[in-house]
């Protein structure tokens, strides 16, 4: 099962490396850790090694990558008609499943820590005096939050595509839940009464930094794993290849 | 191992009411290529995904190399190589890595995955275009990459939709050669659909006729085509309207045509020859020559399925 898994993510890794053809690929990162790894850095300052909300964006940037990264390998074949060939393999439906979720988790989080890490060297060049490392709590919350994020946006990558004929509609059907994602808590909190707003703002910003990264984990772990178990009932050869 | 690589009963596929495989009884036995002839939305396609456990029967059962294709289907996929309707090559990966990941998936130690893969390319003339993206590969060489991955791991069994398809005729012939020194030499079973006749004349040992889901007729291309009746080509003085009519009033002339001087009869099967050139002696015509011929197998398939819509 494992070697099948490996032998999947090694095909979906290269898949991915030529999105765009050679230099595409390579553009694309450079844009990348242009805006993530440079841009947002010097804007932040000191506060991207330091501030919970550093933390919050960190979390954020794997979200889009993964989601649509998975949503377009699953649905992706479909379009190409190249998943009924893999399907007429000897491929068990879980390996193809995981090799696809683990190539894109491993690619969202990548790109993820290569932007926190050059982050951290751009911060350093334009502070003067000694080296500056980021708060433990962000050093240790970083890797880790984005991590069981991405975890997260494969799980519910592969959801949507199950059953998204095209690649386009997979990732409109994404647009639409991150948005909805953003919306509801925007208008949620300000549809509730003044008072209960502030106490709520207040009881956030209570809460002790190391104790909310914890809660966030078990959190988004919990969901992962509820999302990865769904993903593996549900991908199957019968469902995968539509009448 | 005497059992066939591929028995079907009553093997039924309904979507939303349209039969594609309506009642298929088929049995194909191992080691020789079989050919699976019918015309477009014939059930071909559809025939094979149910083969392979891609999509569930409506009704009746298939045993592909013994195991059930309802609760075995992993056994199957296992031992099998499939060439479907879409090449289902990766258009973004190289060649070499659309071949690489399938040596991968059939778990091909290092080493003989690279000599096999050098190999393959090389008979199918890639090897110089290996490290081409495939999509910018023709359309013929995408099918050739294509049927390559299908039978990289030297599976006992292979399915293959139209796998000449796209290929000029040179390398149309020389895959049939391939296919064909596969069943015989290295014992392998081929089930290949086509709508190419004289494809199916020229390797299939077995050759079925399927017409709207329908198994019409299954036997040697050399049976079929005596089913069909033989071909009584006439030349001589004295073919006119009179003799043509006479001819087409007996009970074992199928068909009669006329054209300057010569008469061509399409004739019942078993029929005798003899009175029919003796009558048309009789009649006055001066016979020059008389020339047998079968039927081709087009000819029987067309009257096959002619037979069928009526
Ligand atoms: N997934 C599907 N949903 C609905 N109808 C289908 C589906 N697949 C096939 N059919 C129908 O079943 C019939 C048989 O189709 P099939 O693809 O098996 O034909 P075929 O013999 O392979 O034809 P061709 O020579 O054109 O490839 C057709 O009428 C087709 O429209
Ligand atoms: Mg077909």
């Amino acid at each position: 099962m494992m070697h099948d898994v490996l032998t999947v993510f090694w095909k979906e890794g290269k898949e991915i490396l030529e999105m765009n053809g050679p230099r595409g690929g390579f553009i694309r990162l450079l844009i990348w850790f242009g805006v993530f790894g440079v841009f947002l850095p010097l804007e932040l300052g000191e506060a991207w090694l330091s501030s919970p909300a550093a933390l919050l964006l960190w979390v954020w940037f794997p979200i889009f990558v993964v989601a649509n990264t998975t949503a377009g390998t699953v649905a992706g074949e479909r379009e190409h008609h190249t998943l009924e060939t893999l399907l007429a393999s000897r491929l068990p439906d879980r390996a193809v499943l995981f090799g696809k979720v683990w190539a894109a988790v491993a690619y969202g989080w990548l790109l993820t820590l290569g932007s926190i890490v050059m982050g951290v060297i751009t911060v350093n060049l334009v502070m003067p005096g000694a080296f500056r490392f980021p708060a433990p709590l962000l050093a240790a919350g970083g890797p880790l939050l984005s991590l069981l994020a991405a975890i997260t946006a494969a799980g519910i990558g592969v959801h949507v595509s199950l059953y998204a004929p095209t690649v386009r509609q997979a990732q409109q059907t994404l647009s639409l839940a991150t948005l909805l994602l953003f919306l509801v808590p925007t208008f949620g909190a300000q549809a509730l009464p003044s008072g209960m707003r502030a106490r709520l703002a207040a009881a956030v910003s209570d809460l002790p930094a190391g104790r909310a990264v914890v809660a966030a984990a078990f959190v988004l772990a919990f969901l992962d794993a509820i999302l990865l178990a769904a993903a593996a009932a549900r991908f199957r050869r019968e469902r995968l290849i539509l009448d | 191992m005497t059992e066939a690589a591929i028995k079907t009963t009553d093997l039924t596929k309904e979507f939303r009411g349209l039969r594609a495989v309506d009642g298929l009884d088929l049995e194909v036995p191992r080691g020789i290529v079989f050919g699976f002839l019918g015309p477009n939305g014939a059930g071909k396609t559809t025939t094979i995904r149910l083969l392979l456990g891609l999509i569930a029967p409506t009704a009746g059962r298939a045993e592909v190399l013994g195991f059930d294709t309802r609760t075995e289907a992993c056994e199957i996929r296992a031992r099998v190589g499939a060439l479907l309707e879409h090449d289902g090559l990766y258009e973004r990966l190289s060649a070499e890595d659309n071949l690489e990941f399938y040596a991968r998936i059939w778990r091909l130690p290092p080493q003989a995955r690279r000599d096999r893969i050098k190999e393959i390319l090389t008979h199918f003339g890639l090897w110089e275009r290996r490290r081409e993206r495939t999509g910018a590969l023709s359309r013929g060489m995408k099918r050739k990459l294509a049927v390559a991955r299908a039978v990289l791991h030297r599976p006992p069994l292979v399915f293959l939709d139209e796998p000449t398809s796209g290929l000029d005729p040179v390398a149309a012939a020389s895959l049939r050669e391939d296919l064909r020194s596969l069943a015989e030499r290295e014992g392998a079973t081929v089930f290949l659909t086509t709508h190419n006749l004289d494809e199916a004349e020229k390797i299939c040992a077995l050759v079925g006729v399927i017409h709207k889901g329908r198994l019409l007729a299954v036997g040697s291309p050399e049976e079929l085509k005596a089913r069909g009746g033989e071909r009584l080509e006439i030349a001589g003085r004295g073919l006119d309207e009179r003799v043509a009519a006479l001819l087409s009033a007996r009970n074992e002339v199928l068909a009669i045509t006329r054209e300057e001087g010569r008469l061509t009869l399409d004739l019942r099967p078993g029929a005798d020859q003899a009175p029919l050139v003796r009558a048309m002696v009789e009649a006055g015509v001066e016979v020059e020559e008389v020339r047998k011929t079968r039927a081709s197998l087009e000819e029987v398939f067309l009257a096959l399925v002619e037979e069928e819509r009526r």
